[in-house]
């Protein structure tokens, strides 16, 4: 069977969710091999961490050289590794960065890229499903030219846990100087807010201008579920929230179980990030609002009032 | 800068599930309006602005005109509008080649400037594949550009991280929709649009070779486009007394969210 590469997504060796993710779709595809591209001493962890998700070869990639630049040098160095695997596809995680890898390995390999697939299935090939539009229509598709490069989304599979090999090849990239001509200048990691993460999140609630800057009823009320906190463009615009929280076109696309809209109207480039959500719940005190055009459940009423009492009452439920 | 169906309107996929262009009025990207105004800000802030031109480039058919002009209309000094039947239906790689081969045709570019992404196919892949064709430094995804001379540092916020990148020009930026709203055209700037020069480009005129691109030479295939069956509305109540946090909590359990 060939190799299927996934370009291992991580936080200073620390492997995120949508990496298990896309181990659990290789194996659909093919024989997993997992590319770590990351500190020398968090591979070890990285590796064993790779493989209880079937990753029977992982390809180590220290990055101590590359780390200062931006992608360029991650593109090169999983150029490489197709060359002596030859792979029959290419999986990288659909953040901003993993779509720039994909874009560039593109152009390298010569081969057909796909973006942001929100599921991966064989079907004599790796065929996706993309959701294009603003959510409004669903699109299978399938790279015909060279070896498919695709990205996927968070959320797009659950991870199965399976024991692969996990058997290590060292990698030591040579690096073009055309590589390295965009430095990383300085880097400042994300404050944890010690909520989940909003791509991965099983329920996100979000607040918009409607909230009129104050957040703590929204976070308050999504503390009480155990969920996530977004906002729309407005709130992030007037400053009450920081971009890493925008859901929506320009922002994150978030899929979770239940999403709580308070305070947004629901204009179409906000739908463009939560259309998929399974179920949608929205607070707002304009029944014409659009967004309630999408809800499984709506309450026409004022958050600052609704919100603390419902926080109230699933408080008192959980004693 | 990309010319798209108006993301606001109800798109339509033709038989061989290409976009519907037709279907839906086009406009300028917005995000490439975004696009636009830094560039114009690089001219302005620049130390000698009347030495620096900035050309508004944009690969569509016919119609795609419009982009330009709007683009003319705003400020920048020259139009470029590559146009040419079989460029129809490319995927991202094609769509890059040409755009790439444009560049290099324009002559001595220091700068190529890009939205985040185009509003319809959204894939923010172009700025880093024109990067990659022209071997040029990738300064993606900015929120605030600044420069000195050919220095340029720009913000970026990452999925886990903020950072701060440089490169020297010539370089490829791309910058988000938190860069600073775009100008809108002055009565002045339509006016002067009228004048200023706008060529249009064939694949000839570029060296590209036909079969390089378009939808045959896509090396992505569309199999099927499905509409998304449209959300069924669900129960909404109007909150009277804190009626409406009961339903909600109600509504939540029932669905085992508590
Ligand atoms: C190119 C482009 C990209 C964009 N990208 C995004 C994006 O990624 N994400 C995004 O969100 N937007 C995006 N937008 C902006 C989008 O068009 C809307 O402007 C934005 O989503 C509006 O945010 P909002 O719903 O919070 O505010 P508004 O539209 O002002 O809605 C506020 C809502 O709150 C309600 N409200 C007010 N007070 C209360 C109260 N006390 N209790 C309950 N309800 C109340 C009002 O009835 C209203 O419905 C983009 C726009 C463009 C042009
Ligand atoms: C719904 C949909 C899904 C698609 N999925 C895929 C896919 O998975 N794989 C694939 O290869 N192709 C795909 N395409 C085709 C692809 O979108 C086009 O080939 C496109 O021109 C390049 O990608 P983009 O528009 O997504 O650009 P992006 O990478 O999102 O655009 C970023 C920036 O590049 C510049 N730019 C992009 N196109 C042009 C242009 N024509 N002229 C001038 N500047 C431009 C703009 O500044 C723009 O803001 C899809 C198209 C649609 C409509």
């Amino acid at each position: 069977m060939s190799e299927v590469l996934v370009l291992i997504d991580h936080v200073d060796g620390a492997v995120r969710k949508p990496a298990y993710e896309l181990l659990t779709i290789a194996k659909r595809l093919g024989e997993p091999s997992a590319v770590f591209i990351g500190p020398a001493e968090a591979a070890d962890a990285a590796v064993e961490a790779v493989k209880k998700y079937g990753a029977e070869k992982v390809y180590v990639v220290d990055d101590t050289e590359i780390k200062g630049y931006l992608v360029a040098p991650k593109a090169e160095a999983l150029q490489q590794i197709a060359g002596q695997a030859s792979p029959s596809a290419i999986l990288i995680t659909s953040s901003a960065e993993g779509k720039e890898i994909a874009g560039r390995l593109a152009v390298k390999l010569d081969s057909g890229v796909i973006t942001d697939a929100v599921d991966v299935q064989d079907n004599g090939g790796p065929e996706t499903t993309q959701s294009v539009f603003a959510g409004s229509y669903t699109v299978r598709a399938k790279v015909t030219h060279g070896t498919p490069i695709i990205t996927v989304k968070p959320n797009a599979a659950t991870p199965e846990e399976s024991t692969g090999a996990g058997a290590v090849e060292q990698v030591s990239v040579s690096l073009s100087d055309s590589a390295k001509k965009a430095q990383v200048v300085a880097s400042q990691p994300r404050e944890s807010s010690g909520r989940p993460e909003l791509t991965e999140a099983a329920i996100v609630v979000s607040g918009g201008r409607g909230t009129g800057g104050d957040f703590s009823e929204v976070e308050d009320f999504a503390d009480a579920l155990g969920a996530a906190v977004g906002a729309s463009r407005a709130a992030v615009d007037s400053g009450w929230k920081p971009h890493a929280f925008q859901i929506g076109q320009t922002g994150k696309t978030v899929s979770p179980q239940l999403y709580v809209a308070n305070g947004i109207s629901g204009a179409i480039q906000h739908r463009a990030g939560m259309q998929t959500s399974k179920n949608i719940v929205a607070v707002n005190k304009d029944e014409e609002a659009p967004i309630f055009e999408l809800v499984d459940f709506g309450v026409v009423g004022d958050l600052h009032t609704v919100l603390p009492a419902a926080t109230e009452k699933i408080n008192a439920r959980k004693g | 800068m990309k010319y798209v169906p108006d993301a606001t309107a109800d798109q339509k996929f033709e038989d061989d599930l290409t976009v519907d262009r037709a279907a839906v009025p086009g406009l300028l990207s917005e995000l490439d309006e975004y696009a636009v105004e830094q560039a114009l800000q690089i001219k302005e802030k620049s130390e000698n602005p009347e030495s620096v031109e900035v050309t508004a480039l944009c690969v569509g058919p016919a119609e795609a005109v419009d982009a330009v002009r709007k683009a003319l209309q705003m400020g920048a000094d020259k139009g470029i509008h590559v146009a040419d039947d079989s460029i129809a239906g490319s995927d991202a790689l094609a769509t890059s080649k040409v755009l790439a081969a444009a560049v290099k045709k324009a002559g001595d570019v220091d700068v190529v400037m890009c939205g985040m992404a185009s509003t319809d196919g959204a894939m923010s892949v172009v700025p880093a594949m024109l990067a990659e064709r022209l071997d040029l430094p990738q300064l993606t995804l900015a929120s605030v550009v600044e420069f000195q001379g050919d220095q340029f540092r720009v913000k970026r916020d990452g999925d886990t991280s903020t950072d701060v990148l440089g490169a020297t020009a010539p370089l490829v930026l791309s910058v988000t929709d938190q860069s600073g709203e775009a100008r809108y055209p002055s009565f002045k700037g339509i006016m002067a649009a009228k004048k200023k020069p706008m060529e249009t480009w064939s694949l000839g005129d570029l060296g590209v070779d036909a079969g390089e691109v378009g939808l045959s030479a896509a090396w992505t295939k569309v199999e099927a486009a499905d509409a998304r069956p449209p959300r069924t509305q669900g129960e909404i109540v109007t909150d009277e007394d804190g009626s409406g946090a009961t339903a909600l909590v109600e509504f939540l359990a029932s669905k085992k969210f508590i």
